[in-house]
C-alpha cells in the first residue's frame, strides 16, 4: 500500500533534510499514528504520500505506483484517491459547506445530482448536514475541521492523511475527529495520523512511527 | 470540471477591471483598424481613378499628336493622349464661353501605371520635349497618396501594438489572478485536478470577460467610425460604412487572444507544482 525506502527530502541545498534516509512500509487497510516533535517531519512525510512534494532520494510506492519514477501528468489520477486533512483545514471560504465538500467529487467528474448527494450523506455523517449552505466563515474550529474531513472522505479514497487534524480542537471535538476517522479505517480505507498528543494516542492504540530530526527512530506496535 | 467558480473567478478585481481595459484596447483597435482601411481605400481609388493623370503643356508650335506618341514611350506612362482642341472647347465652356477665337495650349493626357514614380516623371518629359510643362495636380496626388501609404502602415502598426498591449495585459491579470488565487489552486491540485482542468477555468473566464470587453469597445466604435466615415464622403466619393466584419471579429479574436494566453500563462506556473 505504502512502502518509502530510503526516502531523503531536501527543500534546499545547503539545508538539513527535511526528511533523511527514511524506510517503512505500511499495509493495506491499517490505521498508523505518525508522531514527533515540532519539525521532526510528519508534516513533509504527509507531504511526499499525498503528493505534494516529490523525494529527493529514495523510491516512493503509494497505492502501488512508484511515485519517485512516476510522470507528472499521472500523479492526478493517484491523487484523487488520497484523502487528506489539513491542520489548517484548508476550506475554500468562497464556497459553502456543500460545495466545499462536493469538491474532489467535481474534480473526479461525477455527476452534479449524485455527488451533491454524495456530499449531503457525508456532511450527515459529520454532523453537519444541517449547515449544508453556511461559509466556512461561520462555522467553529472543530466543525470547519469536521467538514474538512468529510471533504476529504467524500470520493471514497483508499488513502486516508490527516496532518494534526486535532492541534486547534478541544477534547471533545478531537475525540470526535479521531473517532470518525477510526470509522474510515473500518470500512477500509487505510488511515495515517499526524499527532503530538499523546494522550489521544493512548485512548485509540495503533502502530506508531516516530520522527526526529527527520528519521525514523522507533516503529513499533503499540498496545 | 463542472463546479461553482472554485478559483474564486467571478470575484476578483481584477477581473471587473479586465473588460474595461479590453473594451479600450478594442476601441482603439477599433479605430486604428478603420483608420488603416480607409487610407487603403483612399489610396486605391485616387491611384486607380482620374488622380492617376498628368497634364503635360506641350510647347507652342509642336504637333500635339507626336508629342502624345513620345510621351507614351516613357517608362511608367501606360497611356498618352492628345486633347483635341474640340474636346478642350468643351472643358472651358463653363468657365470661359466661346473658346474658338482663343489662343489654346496644346495638351497632352498622361495615364499613369502607378502614380510613385510621378516626380521623375516630370524630369523625364522636360527631357523628352524641352519647353515641356507638367501641371502639378498629379505630383500632388502622388504626395497625398504616400502620405495615404503612411498612414496605414502607421495604422497597422498601431493594430499590432494594441493586439501585444492587451495580450501583455492579459498575462498581468491572469498572473495577478495566480496570485491572489494560489492556495484554492494548491487546493485543487491537492484533490487530483490537472494543470487542464486549472488553466481551463482560467481560461475560459478570462476568454469571456475580453471577449465582452471587446464587445464593449467596437460597439463604442461603430457610431464613431461612421461619422468618419461621413466625414471623408466627399473626398472619396461615397460615406464610407466602418468595417463591420473586422468590427463583428474583434470579440471573438479578443476572446481567442486571452484563452490562449491564460493557458499558457498558467498552465507554465502550474508545471511549478509537483
Amino acid at each position: 500500500m505504502v512502502r518509502l525506502e530510503d526516502i531523503t527530502l531536501h527543500y534546499g541545498t545547503g539545508e538539513a533534510p527535511a526528511l533523511d534516509a527514511v524506510s517503512c512500509a505500511l499495509e493495506a487497510g491499517s490505521f498508523t499514528w505518525l508522531t514527533g516533535a515540532s519539525g521532526a517531519g510528519k508534516s513533509s512525510l504527509l507531504k511526499l504520500l499525498h503528493l505534494a512534494a516529490r523525494p529527493t532520494a529514495g523510491r516512493l510506492f503509494v497505492l502501488g505506483q512508484a511515485v519517485h519514477a512516476a510522470r507528472r501528468r499521472d500523479l492526478p489520477g493517484l491523487r484523487r484517491r488520497i484523502g487528506i486533512v489539513f491542520q489548517d483545514v484548508r476550506l475554500l471560504p468562497h464556497l459553502d459547506v456543500l460545495d466545499n465538500v462536493a469538491l474532489p467529487l467535481r474534480i473526479a467528474g461525477r455527476r452534479e445530482a449524485q455527488l451533491l448527494a454524495d456530499a449531503k450523506e457525508m456532511l450527515d455523517w459529520v454532523g453537519l448536514g444541517h449547515r449544508l449552505h453556511d461559509r466556512p466563515e461561520a462555522l467553529s474550529g472543530g466543525e470547519q475541521q469536521r467538514v474538512a474531513l468529510a471533504r476529504a472522505v467524500v470520493a471514497r479514497p483508499a488513502l486516508l492523511l490527516a496532518d494534526e487534524p486535532t492541534a486547534q480542537l478541544d477534547d471533545d471535538q478531537a475525540h470526535r475527529v479521531i473517532a470518525l476517522l477510526r470509522q474510515m479505517h473500518r470500512l477500509g480505507s487505510t488511515v495515517i495520523v499526524a499527532s503530538h498528543n499523546i494522550a489521544l494516542l493512548g485512548e485509540y492504540p495503533a502502530p506508531v512511527l516516530h520522527l526526529a530530526a527527520g528519521r525514523l527512530v522507533d516503529a513499533h506496535e503499540e498496545p | 470540471m463542472k463546479s461553482r467558480d472554485p478559483l474564486g473567478l467571478r470575484r476578483a478585481l481584477a477581473d471587473r477591471l479586465l473588460p474595461m481595459l479590453v473594451a479600450a484596447m478594442a476601441l482603439l483597435g477599433s479605430l486604428a483598424l478603420g483608420g488603416a482601411l480607409a487610407a487603403a481605400g483612399l489610396s486605391a481609388r485616387w491611384e486607380g481613378g482620374a488622380a492617376a493623370a498628368i497634364m503635360v503643356q506641350v510647347p507652342p508650335g509642336t504637333d500635339a499628336a507626336g508629342a502624345a506618341r513620345r510621351l507614351a514611350a516613357l517608362p511608367g506612362v501606360a497611356e498618352a493622349t492628345a486633347i483635341d482642341r474640340a474636346r478642350m472647347g468643351d472643358l472651358l465652356r463653363p468657365w470661359l464661353g466661346n473658346t474658338e477665337s482663343l489662343p489654346l495650349p496644346a495638351l497632352v493626357e498622361l495615364r499613369l501605371m502607378a502614380l510613385d514614380g510621378a516626380e521623375d516623371l516630370a524630369a523625364r518629359v522636360q527631357a523628352t520635349l524641352p519647353g515641356a510643362t507638367v501641371e502639378s495636380h498629379g505630383i500632388w496626388v502622388a504626395r497625398l497618396l504616400a502620405l495615404a501609404g503612411a498612414l496605414q502602415r502607421a495604422a497597422w502598426a498601431v493594430l499590432a501594438l494594441v493586439v501585444l498591449v492587451a495580450g501583455m495585459m492579459i498575462v498581468v491579470a491572469t498572473r495577478a489572478g495566480l496570485a491572489a488565487r494560489r492556495g484554492t489552486i494548491a487546493i485543487l491540485h491537492d484533490m487530483g485536478a490537472t494543470d487542464g482542468m486549472i488553466a481551463g477555468r482560467f481560461a475560459a473566464r478570462l476568454a469571456w470577460l475580453s471577449g465582452f470587453g471587446a464587445a464593449i469597445g467596437a460597439g463604442a466604435a461603430a457610431p464613431v467610425l461612421m461619422l468618419l466615415g461621413g466625414m471623408a464622403a466627399p473626398l472619396v466619393g461615397a460615406a464610407a460604412a466602418p468595417p463591420w466584419i473586422g468590427l463583428s471579429v474583434m470579440p471573438p479574436a479578443a476572446a481567442l487572444i486571452a484563452w490562449a494566453t491564460a493557458q499558457l500563462t498558467v498552465r507554465q506556473w502550474l508545471r511549478s507544482l509537483p
